[in-house]
């Protein structure tokens, strides 16, 4: 790849993020609000000051590796759309191993984020059996599943759970974590983002180097081509999925040891969403994950501001999101609405629906 | 196929028998809800059979049915103040109808005119929807409710009485949409065109058939469909709460595919969700076993994917479905 079309490949993503953001212009203008206060109400809530900056780095966190794990899959041609559930599995049990287990920090947060990938990979390779040996879609599977495991971990901290906080009263949560479970900050800088961006290198380098990463890319290309080659199929389906949801699971423990400090349920509703649009937006390139990560985590960050100053509601930020998500998917509506020329948009087409892999 | 379907009428007949001389009560409840909580997915199963039967993967229901049961509420609560209560629920039911139809026609030309890959386009729509429907969203209004048609006479009969002849407006209409799409599917000439067009396009398109034109037009049909599927939400529910599908779009997917793509076999498939659902409600309203509530809310999820699995490797989709068309 020559670095001249390194810097084309950026087009298209810049341009969907212009067009998302001119489309939420015009339906705040619809809802009564002037677009330009709302806007600048989020940049200065994101970025404005150090403070705002910390919080978008801890909202882009989480966000980082729900692209990362959507991407993971697609390397492997499957569609993770679990993110919510494995992540709510990552941060349950990343809780408990912060409270449970009285350990050295240097042990203690290794621990609890791997424990809460684990979980979270075990949901991810259930999944990815089924569809290896069953045929059942992984997109209904995964959804079915995040289901299942927002009742679970409700379960695991309500009364009658086993780590439901007991100096809670009613509220259904851990118990806070032990400081040494806690991920620090220096200054504003949260340290589980540093996790994360390690992530994204680990997961490039699995991908472009490793014999795993080579394997995995046959299969996404070629199932077909792949089994001829000596590759199985259904052990790389369900290593893809696993990794996937380990990724997403370690997501939500850093959102406990980093952010939170216990797992209370229903935090974050959506993001396995927000997953799928950072990983369009970065192509599934996972370096690239990281900046499309920051720019969501930004609107997110930046909306309470914008809230507060304009009562436009921070929902605005999902259809913003679905209209960025379009725009990257769709590159001729891009060029034909900016009226570009056909080779001005570098584009691969981004395919999924190959049936119901039965 | 008929031989099970007829095995499995049978079984449910029995059953039903069974359990009424043991509790007639409860029995009556869980056969009620049942259907009741079948009639959505009837509706968005149809939506999604209409639509893969030409080709076309939609996984956007889910979004469809939030927007619809959204507009028909809005359409509803507004029309109110300026007429009677029953045409006031005709307009919101046009406006699901309508708003539904006009994401599957986005659907279709993502996926004709863009190229784009359905499911990614089918998450556009469902974010698309959760984030619109929370924007606009204004608490504090109201729809008229929406009336219940018991069948006077037949409604007073032991367990069937209550289980077939008194429900909304929308769950007859589900049941009577069965019939519609089974009968213009297998013997009309538009039924003739979708399924070549599902199975193979490019036969299809020699012999004339217009393609994307079909696509478009089986897509806003479908969507109607799941306009229709809202309001049988907002029937149930008397008012549109965010995020109120709760993933219904995405079981009736399951319950195509469980349907095997066919009217009837959606039908059932829908028919033994709704059961799953009931049987929850129930068994949590009646605390009958000391089990947390969280695990009943997890039994239509897990049992989703259990039929799913059981159904597994025999279940064929139509053979295009997913594929970009070419014209030569």
């Amino acid at each position: 790849m020559g670095d001249a079309s390194w810097l084309r490949q950026l087009v298209l993503p810049a341009l969907a993020v212009v067009l998302g953001l001119f489309a939420g212009a015009l339906l705040i203008l619809i809802s009564g609000d002037n677009p330009l206060t709302a806007y600048g109400g989020l940049l200065e809530g994101a970025l404005g000051s150090w403070e705002g900056v910390g919080r978008t780095l801890d909202k882009a966190t989480p966000l980082v590796m729900g692209g990362l794990a959507v991407a993971f899959a697609f390397k492997a041609g499957l569609f993770n759309i679990g993110g919510q559930g494995q992540l709510l599995l990552g941060a349950a049990f990343a809780g408990w191993v912060g409270y449970f287990f009285d350990l050295p920090a240097i042990i203690h947060i290794p621990f609890a984020l791997i424990v809460g990938g684990l979980a979270a990979s075990v949901l991810g390779a259930t999944a990815g059996l089924l569809k290896a040996t069953r045929g059942t879609h992984e997109v209904i599977s995964t959804i079915m599943l995040n289901f299942v495991a927002a009742n679970f971990t409700e379960w695991l901290v309500s009364r009658d759970g086993p780590w439901n906080d007991p100096d809670g009263g009613a509220l259904a949560r851990t118990p806070e974590i032990l400081p040494s479970a806690e991920l620090p900050r220096i200054g504003d800088l949260p340290v589980g983002f540093l996790v994360a961006v390690a992530a994204a290198a680990l997961m490039w380098w699995v991908v472009r180097k490793s014999t795993l990463g080579f394997e995995i890319q046959t299969v996404g290309a070629n199932p077909r081509a792949a089994k001829y080659a000596g590759i199985s199929v259904t052990r790389i389906t369900v290593v893809a999925m696993g990794i996937s949801a380990f990724l997403a699971g370690v997501g939500g423990a850093i959102q406990t040891l980093g952010v939170n400090g216990r797992f209370e349920p229903g935090f974050n509703t959506g993001l396995g969403f927000d997953g799928i649009t950072i990983a369009l937006l970065a192509r599934t390139n996972s370096l690239a994950v990281v900046p499309a990560a920051l720019l969501i985590g930004a609107l997110d960050a930046g909306s309470t501001l914008m809230q507060s100053r304009t009562d436009v509601e921070p929902e605005i930020i999902s259809v913003i999101q679905a209209f960025i998500l379009f725009f990257v998917a769709a590159p001729s509506a891009v060029r034909w609405l900016l009226r570009l020329r056909a080779d001005a948009i570098e584009s691969d087409d981004m395919q999924l629906a190959s049936g119901w892999g039965a | 196929m008929i031989t099970l379907g007829r095995g499995l009428t049978l079984f449910t007949i029995v059953a039903l028998t069974i359990s009424y001389q043991i509790d007639d009560i409860q029995t009556t409840a869980v056969a009620a809800r049942t259907v009741r909580e079948a009639a959505p997915l009837i509706l968005a199963g149809l939506c999604g059979l209409v639509s893969e039967r030409s080709g076309i993967i939609n996984i956007g229901i889910e979004g469809q049915m939030l927007l619809a049961a959204f507009c028909g509420f809005l359409g509803a609560s507004y029309a109110v103040e300026s007429m009677g209560s029953t045409p006031a629920l005709l307009v919101g039911v046009l406006a699901a109808m309508a708003v539904a139809a006009v994401a599957g026609l986005f659907l279709a030309w993502t996926s004709i005119k863009l190229r784009m890959d359905q499911i990614i386009a089918g998450t556009v729509i469902n974010i698309f929807a959760i984030g619109a429907t929370s924007f606009f969203f204004a608490q504090g209004r109201t729809m008229p409710k929406v009336p219940n048609w018991s069948v006077p006479g037949l409604d007073e009969w032991p367990l069937v009485g209550r289980m077939l002849f008194d429900h909304g407006p929308f769950t007859y209409l589900a049941i009577l949409v069965v019939a519609i799409v089974h009968v213009a599917l297998f013997h009309t000439r538009w039924g003739l065109r979708t399924r070549a067009v599902g199975e193979h396009p490019s036969a299809a398109d020699t012999v004339g058939v217009r393609i994307f034109r079909l696509r478009y037009v089986n897509l806003a049909i479908g969507g109607a469909l799941a306009g229709l599927a809202g309001m049988a939400l907002l029937q149930s529910a008397s008012v549109f709460n965010r995020g109120m599908t709760n993933g219904k779009g995405f079981i009736a997917l399951a319950v195509m595919i469980i349907g095997r793509w066919r009217p009837g076999g959606v039908l059932a498939a829908a028919v033994l969700f709704g059961f799953f659902n009931a049987l929850q409600a129930q068994l949590q309203f009646k605390q009958a076993f000391d089990i947390p509530p969280q695990f009943f809310g997890m039994i239509p999820f897990v049992l989703t994917i259990a039929v799913l699995a059981a159904a597994g490797l025999s279940a064929r989709p139509p053979a295009a479905v997913g594929q970009h068309y070419e014209t030569e």
